[in-house]
């Protein structure tokens, strides 16, 4: 356990030298602090933030999360002929790295929000929840992907499709299907598929906070349970969970047997 | 002691090691030998824990690897190419790994001063020369004074008085009673240090014995051309 | 009219000077109400003192002020009606009825009027009833400042927090309404005025509205009802001022027009409702002025609805602005602020220079196939949006605000 901090420390410690870092809470300050700016009001700029969170966060976490783990290389070599375990090491780099990545983002997000319409309720902490998790899930399937595969430039196109797919054609492949058995009871077909892809789970939080009325609409027993208390959000975090804690593990096994 | 039975690993579908047996005596420096790609690297990274077997055990100082990584607290690993971190210096990584095995570093400054690294120590890896970081690698396998050495083409890069530094650090340790395993591609480098050599062929121990028992076995002058007439 | 008025009035009030007395309480020579109205000549003034008064069947048939003191309790034991006035010039004030019977066959309320004039029921509490208030075929009525709640649970088990059925002239004001089937309910009323009352939590809707017309309904709240507000089959109905929150459901809506000519709304509020303005059939009603915001549907406009105009509302917020279910479109969309507008204004004239669609793609999607609904914004969404906003194939091209305002309307 003392190993694994050690590790994190050392890991924040390097990314922290490096300039993305300024260049990533650089971003997010100024486009929260500009929406502010612009004229709206918390509820606007959180509706706003969703697409930028939605997009971009997964973007950067699985592809920085990959070249992350490539530029360790090195540094997993030095320290797996000591004695450290290799769930310390696999856990000190993801955690190293998700750490002020969740951090960078809070900072970017929240400074603005506080001192621009103080402490909020509702739609403004699902939106840092939302950012926090897709950090989380999408940094997890960039250790996949990179432990999985060697070769770098295989590895970062690997991601980039992925990442294409969960943020577009997922939904448009869902569309199709939607329209294609529409004389079929497609509720819990849709309850499910939207379980099957982290980012729409994250969207579906936002929703259930920001277009609780429209969703209110909706003539489905099943959709009416699952928006109209907090089933809906207990389901979907819990979704998101699993989509961290699955592919980190599936990246730990292969990590632990990987010759080196 | 370490005592490696039915040792097997296989890249996809080529197999590297084939039921290797070997032992490796303590207090001693065994020189592992073999041409390009005999399997001599993976058998390093088996006994170190970076390669996983597939069949056969090891048992070092009858402690039976499985996995565990405690182990590695006894050996000191100088790899083939030193991998650091590179925007570290020298002194941080040496700062860094003591820091992680919260070992005693008492010797790290006896090391520095004795490879005339100084000089070197607050620069950034990435700007040292291949010998430089060569030395640091020699460092950070010694600096926790383990009671076994695994040396990997360990003078490779170094100049002549860098290499014969090290080599009189590795007389040095196995006089004081560690046991020392170094591959290297410079037969006289073996036949200055080495009491036994494991002959690697084909994934399997071709020659297990002392040196010179190898050299009066095909009558040749030297471990080179012993060496030589055998591959042939 | 107001000389009209006076005449009116002044016989009413100068008898009420010479009027006798009759006192109702457990100290006194009457101690139920029945009694006391018994005892009561017209004109006559029924004071009732503190206590609980278990009776039903009350029946008022001359001009007489019926006033409790510091809150009386009449309980009807949920069986039939309470207080059933058929005279002119009828006061009821300060009293609390509790329990008019439940019926399937009966609409049994806690007051009813039948054929009067100038009656006011004003200042009572109504606590469990069936019906609260029932007034029908009558004119000049009052309802003032009265608090009615039901524990309504089904809609066939309740009945109508007030309920109006041919009438005219009657005024509806400062009372509040929760707990009933519809909060307040006129069918075939006309210049009846419904103001400053808050109709909320009732099963069904917070105001309805059948066949009435030339009527005003004008700064009252409307909010967490079951399905909204109803006006159905009426012409010349003036609504404005009065807040539509908060009504969420598969069929709830902030306002529901169905069959409404010649009508106006005018600065209302809609907020937080699955669809804030429904029209369906409704022809020649000016939308303007109003607030939408936050609503699932800030408009859902069928295409039998024709020549109405929207102007110079505020659409914020909306997950849609307007949706409808053709590519036809007989309405007139001008001068609203729609905060999506991403257009600019280079003349400076405060008038966006290229025109707004707000009827979306998707919003046209989710009508044909409702589980599509999960897809709201997501990327792939926007991005059809978007290609639909620039040539639109599916929604419709007429359909369009050619001069969406650069501000907000104060």
């Amino acid at each position: 356990m003392m190993t694994l901090l050690k590790i994190i420390k050392y890991q924040l410690h390097d990314l922290l030298r490096g300039k993305w870092f300024i260049i990533y809470i650089g971003v997010f300050f100024l486009l929260t602090d500009g929406l502010f700016r612009f004229g709206g009001d918390s509820g606007q700029v959180s509706l706003s933030l969703m697409n930028v969170v939605l997009f971009i966060i997964p973007l950067v976490s699985i592809i920085f999360g990959t070249m992350f783990f490539y530029n360790s290389r090195e540094f997993m070599e030095l320290l797996l002929s000591q004695p450290i375990s290799r769930t310390s090491i696999f856990l000190g780099l993801y955690l190293g790295l998700t750490i002020p990545l969740s951090a960078v983002y809070l900072i970017g997000v929240g400074v603005p929000f506080i001192y621009h319409a103080g402490v909020q309720t509702g739609s403004y902490w699902i939106l840092l929840l939302v950012g926090v998790s897709l950090t989380w899930v999408f940094t997890a399937l960039a250790f996949l992907i990179a432990v999985l595969s060697e070769q770098r430039v295989k590895g970062i196109g690997m991601t980039i499709v992925l990442w294409l797919f969960f943020a577009i054609l997922y939904d448009g492949i869902v569309l199709f299907i939607l329209f294609a058995l529409e004389d079929y009871p497609l509720e819990k077909l849709t309850l499910a598929l939207s379980l099957f892809n982290p980012i729409d789970l994250g969207r579906i939080l936002m929703l259930l906070q920001i277009d609780i009325a429209a969703l209110m609409g909706y003539t489905g027993a099943l959709f009416s349970k699952f928006y109209g208390n907090m089933f809906g959000s207990v389901v979907a975090v819990f979704a998101l969970w699993v989509w961290c804690i699955a592919p980190l593990w599936l990246g730990y096994r292969a990590f632990s047997r990987k010759d080196f | 002691m370490i005592d490696i039975k039915g040792l097997k690993k296989h890249f996809d579908r080529l197999g590297v090691l084939k039921e290797l047996d070997a032992q490796i005596q303590e207090n001693k420096i065994t020189a592992i030998v073999g041409h390009n790609g005999s399997g001599k690297t993976t058998l390093i990274k088996c006994l170190l824990g970076l390669d996983k077997y597939d069949g056969g055990h090891i048992t070092i100082k009858d402690y039976k690897l499985n996995g565990d990584w405690g182990y590695r607290s006894q050996i000191g690993y100088m790899p083939q190419i030193a991998r650091f971190p590179e925007n570290l210096t020298a002194t941080e990584v040496i700062a860094m790994i003591s820091d992680l095995r919260a070992g005693s570093t008492n010797k790290a400054d006896d090391l520095i001063t004795y490879f005339r690294l100084s000089g070197e120590m607050a620069k950034p890896l990435r700007n040292l020369s291949g010998g430089t970081r060569q030395k640091v690698n020699a460092i950070v396998a010694l600096m926790f004074n383990p009671d076994i050495l695994i040396l990997d083409e360990p003078t490779a890069g170094l100049d002549p008085i860098s290499s014969s530094l090290l080599k009189d650090k590795i007389i040095a340790e196995k006089d004081a009673g560690k046991t020392v395993i170094i591959t290297s591609h410079i037969m006289s480098e073996i036949q200055e240090l080495a009491d036994t050599i494991l002959y690697l062929l084909d994934g399997k121990i071709f020659f297990d014995g002392p040196v010179d028992a190898l050299i009066a076995q095909t009558g040749e002058k030297n471990l080179e051309r012993a060496i030589a007439k055998m591959m042939s | 009219m107001q000389l009209l008025r006076t005449i009116l009035i002044i016989p009413l009030v100068s008898s009420a000077l010479w009027a006798g007395l009759v006192e109702v309480g457990s100290d006194y020579f009457h101690t139920t109400i029945s009694d006391g109205l018994k005892a009561s000549l017209p004109g006559d003034t029924v004071r009732v003192h503190p206590g609980t008064y278990v009776e039903r069947g009350l029946a008022i048939s001359h001009t007489l002020t019926l006033i409790g003191i510091d809150n009386p309790i009449i309980d009807g034991n949920h069986n039939g009606e309470i207080l059933t006035v058929t005279a002119d010039g009828v006061t009821i004030e300060g009293f609390t009825f509790k329990g008019s019977g439940l019926s399937h066959l009966d609409e049994n309320a806690a007051v009813r009027f039948e054929e009067t004039n100038h009656g006011r029921i004003s200042h009572n509490r109504f606590e469990d009833n069936f019906f609260a208030i029932y007034i029908s075929k009558s004119e000049n009525i009052l309802i003032e400042n009265n608090a009615i709640s039901g524990l309504a649970i089904s809609e066939s088990r309740s009945g109508n927090g007030i309920h109006l059925w041919y009438c005219k002239n009657i005024n509806i004001r400062g009372n509040t309404i929760s707990g009933h089937r519809d909060g307040i309910y006129l069918e075939f009323v006309e210049q009846c005025v419904v103001t400053q009352n808050h109709s909320t939590e009732n099963l069904r809707y917070g105001l309805h509205f059948m066949f009435s017309n030339h009527n005003e309904y004008n700064n009252n709240r409307f909010d967490n009802n079951g399905a909204g507000v109803a006006v159905m089959y009426s012409r010349h109905v003036d609504m404005h001022n009065n807040v539509f929150a908060d009504n969420w459901g598969s069929s709830a809506y902030g306002l529901l027009l169905k069959d409404i000519y010649d009508s106006n709304i005018t600065d209302n509020q809609f907020n937080r409702n699955t669809v804030g303005l429904y029209s369906e059939a409704c022809n020649r009603i000016q939308v303007e002025g109003n607030n939408f915001e936050n609503n699932g549907w800030a408009v859902k406009i069928m295409a039998n609805s024709m020549d109405n105009v929207f102007t110079h509302n505020n659409f914020l917020a909306n997950t849609f602005d307007i949706a409808t279910n053709s590519r036809q479109n007989f309405n007139a969309f001008s001068q609203n602020y729609w905060n999506r507008y991403r257009g600019y204004d280079l003349d400076k004239d405060g008038i966006g220079d290229i025109p707004f669609r707000p009827v979306k793609l998707f919003s046209l999607l989710t009508e044909k196939n409702e589980p599509a609904l999960m897809l709201m914004r997501s990327i792939f969404v926007e991005i059809m949006d978007l290609a639909e906003s620039y040539i639109p194939i599916l929604t419709p091209a007429t359909l369009i605000d050619a001069e969406p305002l650069m501000r907000i309307n104060p």
